[in-house]
């Protein structure tokens, strides 16, 4: 079998379909999808997105159950990577729906100033959005979750702080923790330096979950929050008032793919009944639900739709309240053990086809290079800066061209898995046993016959390292694929982390640290068998 | 080849020879107008100090390294007009460090020209060559060079020069890493091999003993230029210069003068 067929066969016994991939993403990624089998081209699921945070966690599910209720199959993919790639994916058709805010439209997408009432930025980003993108806005849902600039309770009463202007007078010697989000946008930390003259003497860049637990141990005197959050009131933290109303009007609300809106206003008409029926009081207690009481977010959904009369009410549980908290790590890890064997068999494909991929690249590259002798630094140096590419940038760069799930996330592993093969293998020819090299030279053996015979098993180790090296490297970096909805073991680390549940970023941690040893550990016997006896330990 | 060893039989010229070789890296003059031959069936030493040039030359007979200007011949003819994997393939070739290929059996190693050449049975040609050198094929044949102590390694290196039945041999610092017993034993039996199966061999040494225990001629290299080439014994008697006598005595053997 020649290596492409090798390649194809690998490929085809996973069941991705290889034809096609390219002109349509969301073809290629049907056999990998969740919630939909067998896709039906008429009737094709209404894919409902998130962003990587509880409340857009809540919202969708809101969102999904809403449009299911009625029938219509959905497909979910939550936990998306943030605004670029969420938006970016709804721009490309990749989903359907998601949760965003007004203001972030108007800022962040947009990139206008932030200025005006709800009601007009509300006119605004529908109008060009649709004008745009055929991209539109349903009616708000009903609440705004706005930024909250909040420190700790003391701190306000000994400096005696109530608003944002009176905090400018001390940031000076205050040390900032805000959402890298916040720190980077125009609606944020820069914003509020011009408006405010805010300028904190360090600032560093934390999580959602990780801000308030840093407050409270005094690591950092103020983040920023969002107005709905269940976790200001847990921590009891001072909210300090906008009293300049820089901040934009962040009216909740779907927002909906031109193909949603086109083809399916039945989706549409679903959606548009949760509009202008919540409000903050709400949206705090629900947020309070799921990321402090730990409460299971398809439960919290439903209760909050029966409460709405949208849907029918739920049937009793018993039991309810702490029961997922309370567990032991054990006992939660076996209730989920089929999720886990599934998040983990996708987890090991996204590698095995990626680390594949590359191996196949990487290797003869390294040989061409090693050949070609001038620019092979350059070239090698190049793929090293591919490296250095953040994976949210480089993922969120590929959205337009591959859309997200699967393939983006393969593209992406395989980028950052060429680098240590392509160095290992021109490294180990170039240097392999130079008394060897010579002898068989001089004894009249060709170029060619060196490399093959000489060079290439001489350099088998130093090749395998680098393909081990690749395979752990590849195996932590395809948690960052839940981003992109591409699945495996990043999906409850992204959700435990916008949860606020330990347990659940364990979940998908601990089975990622030990596939990594599986994965060395496989790779190692590869290394024994491919290693010719006489080289290296062998 | 059969062709160049046949050759080297056949023809009246000498077996290799340098005329007016010259080569220098960068500003370092590194051979200055080296003259040599190496008669049919003739052994050859190359002595010398360290950078005196004498790798460099040898290399040049199996084309690893081109002279700037002067000619280099094997068998009569002109290298630069031979084919040089064909060459190679002709000239039996020992370095210090062996350089046996470590992921190969002894049998395989020693095979390697014969099988690079399409001879019949490599692995029989092999297992005379292995007995020709004192290594049973059956006990070593099977076995990885690491599995070698350094004198069984080096006489593996030899059977693998003298396997295909090449007319002329090279060696550099053949034994050069051996302990002094080894080396003078390894040093008799290969100049007696080399005697019975009648080839041209070219050794560079550091070692004056070996050189006279080896050589029918001992060509002493200075500093690029070749200062005397004579028989050990017109060595010895008749230093051509200072140097060479000072060779001589730095090495213990005794001058006549």
């Amino acid at each position: 079998m020649n290596p492409l067929g090798a390649v194809f066969w690998f490929i085809s016994i996973l069941g991705v379909p290889v034809s096609g991939v390219a002109p349509h993403a969301q073809v290629a990624l049907q056999p990998f999808s969740t919630g939909a089998r067998a896709a039906d081209q008429q009737n094709p699921p209404v894919v409902i997105a998130s962003k990587p945070f509880g409340e857009s966690f809540l919202l969708a599910e809101m969102f999904a159950q809403l449009v299911e209720s009625r029938g219509i199959p959905v497909e979910r993919r939550p936990g998306l990577g943030a605004t670029e790639i969420a938006f970016q994916a709804l721009r490309a058709g990749a989903i359907d729906v998601y949760p965003e805010y007004t203001g972030t439209g108007l800022v962040a997408i947009l990139g206008e100033d932030p200025a005006g009432s709800p009601g007009e930025v509300f006119r605004r980003v529908s109008m060009e959005f649709r004008g745009r993108w055929g991209i539109h806005w349903l009616p708000p849902l009903g609440f705004e979750n706005t930024y909250a600039i909040a420190i700790r309770p003391g701190m306000a009463d000994s400096l005696g702080l109530r608003t944002l202007s009176e905090l400018a007078t001390v940031s000076a010697g205050l040390t900032g923790g805000f959402s890298p989000d916040f720190i980077g946008r125009e609606d944020g930390l820069p914003g509020l330096q011009t408006e405010y003259g805010i300028r904190p003497a360090e600032v560093r860049a934390l999580l959602q979950s990780i801000k308030y637990q840093a407050l409270a141990l005094g690591e950092v005197d103020v983040i920023d929050g969002y107005s709905t959050d269940g976790l200001i009131a847990r921590y009891n933290l001072t909210v300090l008032e906008d009293d300049r109303d820089f901040f934009p009007p962040y009216q909740a609300a779907a927002l909906i793919s031109r193909r949603l809106w086109e083809t399916r206003p039945d989706a549409v008409k679903a959606l548009i009944e949760l509009s202008g029926t919540m409000d903050e009081a709400m949206m705090r207690d629900l947020n309070r639900r799921v990321e402090d009481d730990g409460e299971d977010v398809a439960d919290v959904a439903r209760a909050a739709l029966a409460a709405l009369d949208l849907v029918q009410a739920p049937a009793m549980r018993f039991l309810r309240g702490d029961e997922s908290t309370e567990l032991h790590f054990g006992t939660y890890m076996w209730a989920r053990r089929s999720e886990t064997l599934r998040l983990t068999l996708r987890h090991m494909l996204l590698v095995s086809i990626s680390l594949f991929a590359a191996v196949l690249v990487a290797v003869p590259l390294g040989l061409i290079l090693e050949r070609a002798k001038i620019g092979a630094e350059t070239v090698i140096r190049a793929i090293g800066v591919l490296q250095t590419i953040p994976s949210i940038a480089l993922l969120a760069f590929m959205i337009p061209l591959l859309g997200i799930g699967v393939v983006p996330a393969l593209v992406a592993l395989f980028l950052y898995s060429l680098f240590p093969i392509v160095r290992n293998t021109f490294t180990g020819i170039r240097d392999a046993d130079a008394a060897a090299v010579d002898s068989a030279k001089s004894l009249g053996m060709t170029q060619s016959q060196i490399l093959r015979h000489v060079r290439l098993p001489l350099a088998t180790p130093v090749i395998m390292a680098g393909i081990r090296t690749a395979g752990v490297i590849t195996v932590g970096t395809a948690t960052l694929a839940a981003f992109i909805g591409a699945g495996g073991l990043g999906d409850p680390i992204v959700a435990g982390l916008a949860l606020s549940d330990i347990q659940m970023i364990l979940a998908g941690a601990v089975p990622a640290a030990l596939l990594s040893l599986v994965v060395d550990a496989m790779l190692a016997s590869v290394e024994w068998r491919v290693t010719p006896r006489g080289v290296g330990e062998r | 080849m059969r062709d160049f060893a046949s050759m080297n039989q056949d023809e009246a010229g000498p077996a290799l020879e340098t005329r007016g070789v010259t080569l220098k890296y960068g500003s370092t003059q590194v051979l200055r107008d080296v003259s040599l031959e190496v008669g049919l069936k003739e052994s050859v030493a190359l002595v010398g100090e360290s950078g005196a040039g004498k790798t460099t030359l040898l290399r040049m007979f199996n084309r690893m390294v081109v002279p700037d200007d002067g000619f280099v011949g094997v068998a009569g003819r002109d290298v630069t007009k031979l084919d040089s994997v064909r060459l190679r393939r002709s000239i039996g070739y020992i370095q210090q460090e062996g350089g046996l290929l470590p992921h190969w059996t002894v049998t395989r190693n020693v095979g390697l020209v014969p099988w690079l050449t399409r001879m019949e049975n490599p692995s029989r040609l092999a297992q005379e060559a292995l007995e020709r050198v004192g290594l049973s094929p059956r006990a070593f044949g099977g076995r990885l060079p690491r599995e070698l102590s350094g004198g069984e390694r080096q006489r593996v290196a030899v059977a693998r020069a003298i396997a295909a039945r090449p007319g002329i041999i090279l060696m550099d610092e053949p034994f050069g890493a051996l302990d002094a017993i080894t080396r003078a034993t390894l040093t008799k039996n290969v100049g007696e091999l080399f005697h019975e199966i009648g080839v041209s061999a070219l050794m560079v040494t550091h070692d004056l003993h070996v050189a006279m225990a080896f050589a029918d001629r001992v060509a002493v290299l200075r500093e690029g230029k070749l200062e005397q080439i004579d028989t050990p014994e017109a060595l010895c008697s008749a230093p051509a210069t200072g140097y060479v006598a000072d060779l001589l005595q730095s090495a213990g053997v005794e001058v006549q003068r």
